[in-house]
């Protein structure tokens, strides 16, 4: 598998449809795989665990939804409007997430910086949305001490809303480290890992939005 | 200004965890003093406290979790000598005390004893045996390991600063609520568990992504050593069940700190739900430790039978078997919870079923050793003390996994010694076996036969005349955790194996002794070729100890035992070969990053214990500042020049052409 198996490997470098040696770095006995692939990877492993915390609290809600103790049921208490205005704020986040993307692969760094601004006003909108949701559920006495409806509830959505949080922290670094140390190959593997986070955020948005909230509404 | 903390959370009143703590502050304060007299204080903030070579952090992991074992075997000997004294009498440990030392032993001896070895291992030989020079994330695995290290300092904290948890390892609610645990106990139980269990999920995505993506040219999956196999099965298990721990652990924390109605009594909270989640990480942790260690026979059993592992593809499927199955048996841990028979009889059968994959294995390592020509040095002596203990435990395993067995023997001491059986026959033997195969590969000399004999068997029958008597008092009706007792027909299995555990302290002393004659006597057990056991993966191709990059060139890999391989084309050569090509090497700058992030991570663990709700602030805000510190370094890597690397390389060489005379002419 020498000088025959090297030029197979570039022209066709992960042997499809081939039973012969892989020879594409990072699989099978290519060799270490690039950076960029390895900090990847790893963060995708990152987000499959943090994906196992939701479902812990997707299936704790799922227990606990019918555990009212006598206080507000599901449809008493969710404001669908609210929730939708939430819904188009983080996906259009998302959107100029994929902007950002783009930008930081033309290394334009205003347009990279316009976009960051955009995600993360939109991220905060958003966050500021759930707390005011948040707020007037506590003032009306509905807050997650009141049943273990709510206790679920509230830690399934606020858990998502505290990873938002961490996410426009972190944004905020992204931000300066492109403004201080410019497009490097490291800061772009992070942002890489930022943007996977984002969009994550929002997989997790749509479970919460149909799940709790378009579910809870209709029973 | 301190939230709960006041001069009653120091135990004046109870001598023995005073004394226990002012000896174990004088120690540290002794070696701290002396290592600062000596001038070595630079030394180990740049070689160790600092370092991100995965070989330091492996043997940090290790030394971290033989401190805990012998903390956890002290527990031991407590819960031991109070049951042999408190038979119609209260003993001497009162029992909020005695409840203690049984919590924290299960916390210590699965949290902070085994897991830090079996990671500690992995982080020493994976690399190597990939034909690698580190792990995907260096720096990420020097934070793991610190906050590791933080985990364990809490617990031990918890010692002379307030209490530890009441609960038993796993806090059950809702006796673990606020409501019944008042106390900080459980609260150190908490965050102790909650941040020594991120630094294990950071370690399993870092190994994942080692193994499947950082490999020697040429080494494909079935090429890789069984150990690499069993560490990836494990470091899965981690990624997906660690965070059930982390989301469990942080309800309970909710429902005691914010009010919240997870798991109590009142306002719809469900306990159970607490017990099913627990177990659902629970029963694959006991997988996460033993599967590695199942990798550690293989390599040990192959090595010193001198043959491949037998039906080395069958291994590979019998571990992802295991990996696969672990997660659909986590009921049998309480069938009398009154789940139906339906759901009891689904779990029953396949927890019976999960002992197929380990049975292939038994299979596998007994036809490894047929027909080899086996040498019985200490490690091997483990891995067969391993193989009859295991399969003792296991047997009593797919007893207790039978729904209506499970009924008469729950929470009896049977069951202790079933899962004694287990894991100490599995893992705990596992680890000596690595320590001695290892220990010359970290260090460069060997550890002393005889001693380690004697460690070994002091261990085997000490371990027998303890546990077996378990069965027995199980079997008799005792339950566990009891503090005093009254019935006579358990009292003299009772001291039998109190008899056994001193045993077990003759073996661990032993042990002790081993590694420190072994160091006065280090010149005479030099081990000069790099490959002291005959081995046969990448690990031995290296100098022992290996250079701080490992590999000067990284190895092509032909074969499955890649360095058999490289013998057997060497012997045929009659040499070598040719010298190659010798390039500069870049590796990664060490970074206190790990080290910084665990100081703040014990403030923000020990405020939230004691509710010091600015210093946990202060630590979140240091965490960040951190965070961003890291994130702004200019200068990631530093390069070993090309000379440096042949003049390290080349000493390696000649080792091994000697070597390779030396076998040849006698």
């Amino acid at each position: 598998m020498s000088a025959a198996g090297a030029t197979i490997s570039t022209s066709d470098p992960y042997r499809l449809g081939s039973r012969g040696p892989n020879l594409a770095r990072g699989h099978g006995g290519g060799g270490p795989a690039s950076k960029r692939v390895v900090v990847g990877y790893g963060f995708w492993l990152f987000l499959l665990s943090d994906i196992v915390i939701f479902a812990c609290l997707f299936a704790t809600y799922a227990v606990l939804s019918d555990a009212t103790a006598g206080g507000p049921k599901a449809r008493d208490i969710f404001d669908l409007q609210r929730v939708a205005i939430e819904t188009a704020c983080l996906l259009a986040s998302s959107f100029f997430c994929g902007i950002a993307t783009i930008a930081v692969a033309r290394r334009n760094q205003i347009l990279t910086q316009a976009a960051l601004i955009a995600t993360g006003l939109l991220g905060l909108a958003f966050i500021l949305l759930e707390a005011s949701e948040f707020a007037a559920l506590h003032a009306q006495g509905d807050g997650p001490t009141r049943s273990a409806f709510l206790t679920a509830f509230f830690t399934l959505v606020g858990c998502h809303g505290v990873h938002v949080t961490a996410g426009l922290l972190w944004l905020g670094t992204m931000m300066a480290q492109f403004y201080a140390k410019g497009f490097r190959p490291d800061i772009g593997r992070r942002f890489l890992c930022f943007s996977m986070f984002w969009h994550f955020l929002d997989i997790v948005w749509v479970a919460i939005f149909s799940l709790v909230y378009l579910v809870g509404t209709r029973l | 200004m301190f939230g709960k903390l006041g001069w009653d959370a120091i135990p004046l009143g109870q001598p023995i965890p005073l004394i226990a703590g002012a000896v174990v502050m004088l120690v540290l304060l002794g070696i701290l003093a002396w290592v600062a007299v000596k001038g070595w204080l630079p030394y180990f903030w740049n070689e160790w406290i600092t370092s991100v070579d995965h070989k330091h952090i492996g043997i940090m992991y290790v030394l971290l979790g033989l401190v805990m074992l012998l903390r956890g075997f002290i527990d031991a000997i407590m819960m031991r000598s109070q049951q042999a004294l408190a038979f119609h009498a209260q003993g001497y440990l009162p029992p909020e005390h005695y409840d203690q030392v049984f919590s924290a032993h299960g916390t210590l001896m699965i949290l902070f004893g085994a897991m830090p070895l079996v990671i500690g291992i992995m982080n020493f030989v994976v690399p190597l045996q990939l034909g690698v020079r580190d792990v995907a994330f260096p720096t990420l695995n020097s934070v793991s390991f610190w906050l590791t290290a933080t985990g364990a300092l809490l617990v031990n904290i918890s010692l002379v600063v307030g209490e530890f948890s009441r609960v038993g390892w796993l806090p059950y609610p809702p006796l673990s609520e606020l409501r019944y645990s008042p106390g900080v106990g459980v609260d150190y139980y908490l965050w102790a568990v909650q941040i020594s269990g991120i630094g294990t999920l950071l370690t399993g995505i870092n190994f994942v992504t080692t193994i499947l993506k950082i490999r020697a040219p040429g080494m494909t999956y079935l090429r890789m050593p069984m150990f690499c196999w069993t560490a990836l099965a494990s470091c899965l298990l981690i990624i997906a069940a660690f965070p059930v721990l982390t989301a469990s652990l942080a309800m309970l924390t909710l429902d005691r700190y914010l009010g919240f109605h997870f798991f109590t009594n009142e306002a719809g909270g469900n306990a159970m739900m607490f017990v099913n989640l627990i177990w659902a990480w629970g029963h694959p942790e006991v997988y996460i430790l033993v599967l590695p260690a199942f990798g550690i026979y293989s390599e040990v059993i192959s090595t010193f039978s001198g043959k491949p592992l037998f039906g080395y593809r069958s291994m590979v499927a019998a571990t992802l078997f295991i990996c696969i199955v672990s997660f659909c048996v986590w009921l049998h841990h309480f069938f009398t919870m009154g789940a139906g028979g339906d759901v009891n009889a689904v779990f029953g059968i396949a927890s019976s079923i999960i002992a197929v994959g380990t049975g292939v294995k038994m299979y596998n390592w007994l036809f490894t050793m047929y027909g080899g020509r086996i040498r019985f040095a200490t490690p091997m002596l483990w891995s067969l003390g391993f193989m009859t203990t295991f399969i003792t435990g296991g047997l009593t395993g797919v007893l207790l996994a039978v729904p209506p067995a499970d009924f008469l023997l729950h929470n009896s001491m049977f069951l202790v010694a079933h899962f004694h059986h287990v894991i100490v026959g599995g893992v705990v033997f596992a680890v000596f076996a690595a320590l001695i195969y290892w220990w010359p590969k970290a260090f460069g000399f060997r550890l002393h036969e005889g001693w380690g004999k004697a460690a070994f068997w002091c261990a085997l029958a000490g371990f027998y005349v303890t546990f077996v008597p378990f069965y027995i008092d199980g079997v008799l009706g005792m339950t566990r955790r009891l503090q005093h007792y009254d019935v006579a027909e358990w009292r003299p299995w009772i001291l039998v194996s109190a008899f056994g555990v001193l045993i077990l302290l003759a073996g661990a002393v032993c042990q002790i002794v081993q590694i420190i004659v072994s160091i006065t006597h280090r010149n005479e057990l030099r081990d000069t070729t790099g490959d002291p056991w005959d081995g046969r993966s990448l690990e031995w191709a290296t100098p022992s100890p290996p250079p701080v990059f490992n590999f000067a060139i990284l190895p092509q890999v032909h074969d499955a035992e890649a360095y058999w391989d490289v013998k057997r084309r060497a012997r045929e050569m009659n040499g070598s070969g040719l010298e190659p090509h010798y390039e500069a090497v870049e590796m990664p700058r060490n970074s206190p990053t790990g080290f910084v992030c665990a100081f703040f991570a014990t403030i923000i663990g020990f405020a939230l214990v004691w509710h010091i709700w600015w210093l946990m602030i202060a630590g979140l805000v240091g965490a960040y500042a951190t965070f961003v510190v890291f994130a702004w370094r200019d200068v990631p890597e530093y390069v070993i020049p090309a000379d440096e690397v042949a003049r390290i390389d080349r000493a390696n060489r000649l080792a091994r052409q000697e070597a390779l005379h030396g076998a040849s002419a006698a």
